[in-house]
């Protein structure tokens, strides 16, 4: 429950800071627990951002004499075997593995949650909506690599017949094109990512679709809208900015997601051919680098894993600041 | 507000308690250790462990994943004799064990290939690893791993193959299992038209190092890829042995190059080698012959081992990964070389070796077992 406490506090803590400081609260006592705990809570804050930063600067300090060293672009080469005298390497595929499996994710996990939350406020039977919201809950609280196995040792099995019958059906399309690949392909990774993340949107959707003012709904409801205009007119709006930090949130799971993946992920041999396909492997940057992490024998090395990671770092620092901004503008129409 | 407050509290008092008993925890472990230091005794030291010096005190080794199952076998071995001796071998792999060695922070490394005597990256990793000793290191093998062409095509119960074909294979150019080369090598065996499905580590391994030294050796003209740790065939990758081993179980026409005991615990089935003395099944003794050809290519006690991948001596299966211990052969604290040597006296003991073949390895054969025990009772 500790992530649907956390996103509220943080819009909530951003929508105050333009108001004059409210005096009751600021006001010390000078107490010892008010010290205490105000230097306590001080203490957090800085440290975790401090955290944030030394993060980002040791990613980059092991990170760019590797780069300098580079033969390849690192930004489009597919190439990749960084040690030796003559280090080679870019990310472009593992960019596009996991970009691709985590679109694919959050396309079937954000309708998907989002109608959950929405069944779990506005449709279950009162007496329903505590144990099915909390058996929601349980799913998030299963570990990666439960997910990996189920995926591996149940899902595959049914996968795989799904997967032959797509692309002898639909293979004319690029995305949907066959490539040999059975096991660990992008649209398989991209399905189970996306049963991880899917109690996270719930939890936070159902949440924010609670608070909706019955006034609104009523009033709805009085103006002579059906059960569903009143959700479309009142809980979506009201909900949006709930529902978008939601799928960012999951989205970053999504992205930065290592066991399960690298448990079911089948890498490409070096030199496969491009291909659009979503029936293609490949590694995303996670389990790249943690199928790696035992052979970091040189600098240069685990310079170009870590400068992977950095690239992974900025790709979810990115995702958070656009979902920061338009949670912010769209603040304005729903208050 | 003060709801989240109390969150924030909550989980900073939640990991604090976590960082609190992790080192609670590792005080223990020392704790005991120190703690049975004055009842040491040469308990049971008689007969075929070896007759192990039992020390009492911590033992740091780092390496090769595929060791793993024979090392804990040697230290439950040891510590029967021995009840106040703790080892600890961290399985993370050969590179990062090597690392370890170098940096002294393990007392010894396991190893999948000897210590390399040419620059990789820019070090030399025998020459690192003796500045380290102040002393030259040693590669003692101490444990054999076969490694297994295992495949699972339904109703093909008995596959020959030869170095040839088995390039070919895993380099995407047959690609179905009733391919003609494959058909010449197994008469009288009814081949499906299944399309063939490789599958390689998709982690850098000692088993893909071993393996494409066997295709390269045996098939130089079939295989025209390097050799190293990472896989340069074609084919399907998924992560260490139970990756692979796991996904040809689940896959018809699958085919994949996997250590025996991954090979044995997933039940498929093996393709025996024709070396061009008739096809070798994988056991023990097919095994042991190959390692008992090996040259040394070491000088005195450094025992590193050349495999000749391409033997054709009757009965000799060629596809085997040799794992070393890697010693200082004079340690700065000889109380240190007292303990590593009191272990690996264990290890290449017959009671450990003759436990290993249920483990799925072979044990190395007399005439390698000798030297090594020689080798490490020289160890100070």
């Amino acid at each position: 429950m500790s992530s649907v406490t956390a996103v509220p506090t943080a819009n909530g803590g951003a929508g105050r800071s333009d108001q004059p400081a409210p005096h009751g609260e600021q006001a010390s006592t000078g107490r010892v627990g008010d010290r205490l705990f105000g230097g306590a809570a001080t203490a957090s804050g800085v440290i975790v951002i401090a955290m944030v930063t030394l993060i980002a600067t040791f990613l980059i300090i092991q990170a760019v004499p590797a780069l300098m060293n580079n033969q390849e672009s690192f930004l489009t080469s597919r190439v990749w075997s960084p040690g030796g005298d003559q280090p080679a390497f870019g990310i472009l595929e593992f960019l596009w593995t996991t970009v691709a499996a985590s679109t694919i994710a959050m396309l079937v996990a954000v309708p998907f949650g989002v109608a959950v939350a929405l069944f779990l406020t506005q449709y279950a039977p009162a007496w329903m909506r505590g144990p099915a919201a909390a058996l929601v809950d349980l799913l998030a609280a299963v570990p990666s690599i439960v997910y990996g196995l189920w995926g591996l040792i149940t899902f595959a099995p049914f996968f795989k017949p799904f997967q032959g019958w797509v692309e002898s059906t639909f293979g004319w399309f690029p995305l949907l094109a066959r490539t040999g690949i059975t096991g660990g392909t992008i649209l398989f990774i991209g399905i189970v990512l996306s049963i991880m993340v899917v109690p996270i949107v719930t939890a936070l959707s159902r949440e924010i679709f609670g608070q909706t003012p019955l006034a609104h709904q009523e009033g709805a409801l009085a103006l002579g809208a059906t059960h569903w205009e009143m959700i479309r007119t009142t809980v979506l709006p009201f909900g949006r900015p709930g529902v978008i930090s939601a799928a960012m949130l999951a989205l970053g799971r999504a992205l930065g997601e290592t066991l399960a993946v690298t448990f079911l992920v089948s890498s490409l041999p070096n030199g496969a051919a491009w291909t659009w396909s979503l029936f293609n492997g490949g590694e995303t940057f996670a389990s790249k680098i943690a199928n790696n992490a035992a052979e970091f024998s040189s600098p240069t090395r685990t310079g170009a894993y870590i400068a992977a990671g950095l690239v992974l770092f900025v790709l979810t620092f990115a995702v958070n600041s656009i979902a920061r901004v338009v949670i912010e503008r769209r603040k304005a129409f729903s208050e | 507000m003060s709801a989240s407050r109390t969150t924030v509290l909550g989980a900073l008092a939640l990991s604090g308690a976590l960082l609190l008993s992790a080192c609670a925890s590792e005080n223990n472990t020392s704790g005991n250790t120190a703690g049975g230091a004055g009842s040491t005794g040469k308990a049971g030291s008689a007969g075929s462990t070896g007759n192990a010096d039992c020390f009492s005190g911590n033992l740091k080794a780092e390496g090769s994943s595929a060791q793993k199952n024979a090392i804990d076998e040697a230290i439950s071995v040891f510590q029967t004799t021995c009840a106040n001796a703790t080892i600890d071998y961290n399985p993370s792999g050969s590179g990062s064990g090597i690392k370890q060695f170098i940096a002294k922070q393990v007392d010894f490394a396991g190893s999948d290939s000897a210590l390399k005597t040419v620059a990789v990256d820019g070090l030399v990793e025998t020459d690192d690893a003796a500045k380290a000793c102040g002393s030259p290191a040693w590669n003692l093998p101490m444990v054999t791993g076969p490694i297994a062409v295992a495949y699972n095509v339904a109703g093909v119960d008995q596959l020959v193959l030869n170095a040839e074909v088995t390039a070919k294979i895993f380099d995407g150019k047959i690609t179905t299992w009733n391919d003609p080369a494959i058909a010449k090598l197994n008469a009288g065996v009814s081949l499906p038209s299944t399309p063939i499905k490789v599958y390689f580590r998709s982690d850098d391994s000692g088993t893909t190092e071993n393996f494409t030294r066997y295709l390269k050796a045996a098939a130089p003209d079939a295989w025209s890829y390097k050799t190293g740790k990472k896989w340069t065939g074609k084919g399907e990758g998924k992560e260490k042995s139970s990756g692979v081993a796991t996904a040809v179980k689940g896959q018809d026409g699958g085919i994949t190059y996997v250590e025996l005991s991954y090979a044995k615990q997933n039940t498929l089935t093996m393709a025996a080698i024709d070396t061009g003395s008739g096809p070798v099944v994988l056991n023990a003794e097919s095994v042991g012959k190959t390692v008992a050809t090996a040259k040394p290519t070491g000088s005195g006690n450094d025992l590193a081992l050349k495999i000749d991948y391409a033997t054709q001596a009757a009965g000799a299966y060629p596809i085997i990964l040799v794992t070393y211990e890697i010693v200082c052969s004079k340690y700065a604290d000889a109380a240190q070389g007292s303990k590593v040597k009191a272990f690996l006296t264990t290890f290449a003991s017959d009671a450990v070796q003759g436990q290993l073949e249920k483990l799925g390895y072979a044990p190395l054969p007399t005439e390698v077992a000798t030297k090594v025990q020689t080798a490490v009772s020289a160890i100070s």
